[in-house]
């Protein structure tokens, strides 16, 4: 009867996982994904004019690509379990609150990896215009993913704050904004120009997702960087699990 | 063994459970008795570790469901009201989903499954989307997820709601045959459910227990038990002839049917001396029952006595 934690979050993970292709939502999303990724670099970053071999206009959209989406992916975790009454069949088998949040998340993440996944003939196609620096690609895609996971874990909690799907899906665009716009650099200039001190507006800017992604994304890997996105990812996971265990009744 | 000890779940003000114990031990059915709104589901909530309670404490075959709730989880089948489960999966999917996070393996992975198929007559809805099975379908798809890792102890918050009289009685019969060596609750409004599966019943209301005891135990607490009651044409002679026998309390015409009901002073067995004076006076009756007491009637009379009770205070 007794089995290890990881083959138990592998359990919750498959069909998870495989819950997501049971339904058009899955297609829908991931054919939204591809349009949106590749009319953003084609039309607004000028992939092609730009006259260099890499991907960076592509990866730039990313944070305002997964500000819509990923809140969509997200908002059905646990509001729907809640709504369904599923989650009471869930949290009486003999699985933990850490191995259900972890097994759900990592099944939203892996589905957005898959999305992003598929985004690999972009890649081919500077590889086969240019001679781009693939570890840069690599970069890029690893902090894309990274992201995807904060965004998602912002989710996560939210959504168990509601049975309401469509609230789950505002709550977390709003934070999910918020955490964007503390890196933008017409926010910051703004704290600049009322004065704020360096300090306060580097804590700001660090708290990010954006900051955190460029530097990745740039090609520079940074252990902080990458600290930061698996802090972000614990810290709201571990807030979603505070949160289910307080709603879960309601 | 499901043991209780002042158990309570507070919302609010509203007292939903409030300081239940009971016990119950291997190879009994307990029913779970109560108006809407009780605290029955809320109670099975907490036994199967999805609520925490607001003051004491459950523990399943020895196992504290606060501190050591994945045991406690292991050996527990639940069936929680309104049988939800994850309604975009198919039924063989979901029931194999069960079966992993309940660690069973290989060949007797199979036999379980294949047993909970065989005992709910799932077989022709194995490859259907939960989804878009009927009510009584997917009650009995919960019952299967409770039943697949053959728990010690079984609850269930109303398993027959929904179901058909065939399967109504299929699924009493299956609680019936499991009974011999787990420990069961099951919350039910059929009354006639509690004779036939159960045997202790527990009523509640406002969240306390208002009773505890056999079913015969209940059914002996009616105004009707040891009561003989008979059907005739002509009611009104009838009672006047039974009124005159010394046990008798009363008697009473039914003004739907017109079946006449004589009930005996407290304590007193009246069936032959009424069977005696009919037959004295040639009385014509088409048939005459001795009733053993009416569980709806008592259920009346204790939650109701409750209720006002409740309003005076
Ligand atoms: N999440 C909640 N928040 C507030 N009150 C609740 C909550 N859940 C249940 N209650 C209240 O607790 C009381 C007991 O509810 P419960 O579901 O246990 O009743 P029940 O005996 O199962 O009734 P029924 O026969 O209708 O199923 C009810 O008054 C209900 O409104
Ligand atoms: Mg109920």
């Amino acid at each position: 009867m007794n089995m290890s934690s990881k083959h138990m979050i592998n359990i919750l993970f498959r069909r998870e996982l495989r819950s997501y292709f049971a339904t058009p939502v899955a297609y829908v999303f991931i054919v939204i994904f591809l349009v949106l990724a590749g009319a953003f670099s084609f039309y607004l970053g000028g992939f092609y004019q730009r006259g260099q071999a890499d991907l960076l206009p592509f990866f730039n959209f990313h944070p305002w690509l997964y500000l819509f989406l990923i809140p969509a992916v997200a908002m059905r975790l646990w509001a729907e379990e809640r709504k369904s009454g599923s989650i009471e069949l869930l949290l009486t088998l003999p699985v933990t609150m850490w191995q259900a949040v972890l097994g759900k998340f990592f099944a939203a993440w892996a589905f957005v990896g898959i999305a992003l996944a598929m985004t690999f003939p972009m890649w081919l196609t500077v590889n086969y215009l240019g001679d781009p620096d693939n570890g840069v690609i690599v970069a890029g895609y690893l902090g894309s993913l990274l992201m995807a996971g904060a965004f998602l874990a912002v989710g996560s909690c939210l959504s168990a704050l509601t049975r309401n799907q469509v609230i789950a899906f505002i709550l977390t665009v709003a934070i999910c904004f918020l955490l964007l716009l503390a890196g933008w650099p017409l926010v910051l200039d703004f704290f600049r120009g009322i004065g704020l001190p360096l300090a306060v507006i580097d804590a700001i800017a660090g708290l990010s997702f954006l900051t955190h992604f460029q530097s990745i994304s740039k090609g520079v890997l940074d252990l902080r960087d990458l600290v930061y996105f698996v802090l972000m990812i614990g810290f709201w996971l571990y807030a979603s699990a505070v949160v289910i265990d307080l709603k879960k009744a309601d | 063994m499901i043991e209780t000890r002042e158990l309570s779940k507070h919302y609010g003000d509203l007292k939903a459970v409030d300081h239940i114990s009971f016990t119950v031990t291997p190879g009994q059915v307990l029913g779970f008795l109560g108006p809407n709104g009780a605290g029955k589901s809320t109670t099975m909530k907490m036994i199967a570790g999805f609520l925490t309670p607001s003051a004491g404490s459950v523990s399943v075959c020895g196992f504290d469901v606060q501190t050591a709730p994945i045991q406690a989880k292991q050996v527990l089948g639940y069936l929680p009201e309104g049988a939800p489960s994850y309604g975009e999966m198919n039924v063989a999917g979901f029931l194999d989903f069960i079966a992993d996070v309940r660690g069973l393996r290989g060949e007797t992975r199979r036999r379980r499954i294949d047993d909970a198929i065989g005992r709910l007559n799932l077989g022709k809805v194995m490859t259907q989307t939960i989804d878009t099975l009927s009510k009584g379908f997917r009650r009995r798809v919960g019952l299967a997820q409770a039943i697949v890792h053959d728990p010690k102890v079984l609850v269930l918050d109303e398993p027959t709601d929904g179901l058909d009289p065939n399967q109504k009685q299929e699924v009493r019969a299956l609680i019936h045959a499991m009974a011999k060596d787990k420990t069961i609750i099951v919350s039910t409004h059929i009354l006639e459910e509690v004779h036939a599966v159960c045997d202790r019943a527990i009523i509640i209301a406002d969240g306390r227990v208002l009773a505890d005891d056999t079913p015969a135990g209940l059914e002996a607490r009616s105004r009707y038990h040891q009561a003989v009651s008979l059907s005739t044409d002509n009611a009104k002679a009838a009672q006047e002839l039974l009124t005159r026998i010394a046990d008798v309390a009363a008697v009473v015409i039914d003004p739907q049917d017109g079946r006449v009901t004589a009930f005996p002073r407290p304590g007193q067995q009246i069936f032959a001396a009424v069977t005696e004076a009919l037959r004295q006076n040639h009385f014509p009756f088409h048939e005459i029952a001795l009733e053993q007491g009416r569980l709806d009637e008592v259920f009346r009379q204790i939650t109701q006595t409750a209720a006002t009770e409740a309003v005076m205070v």
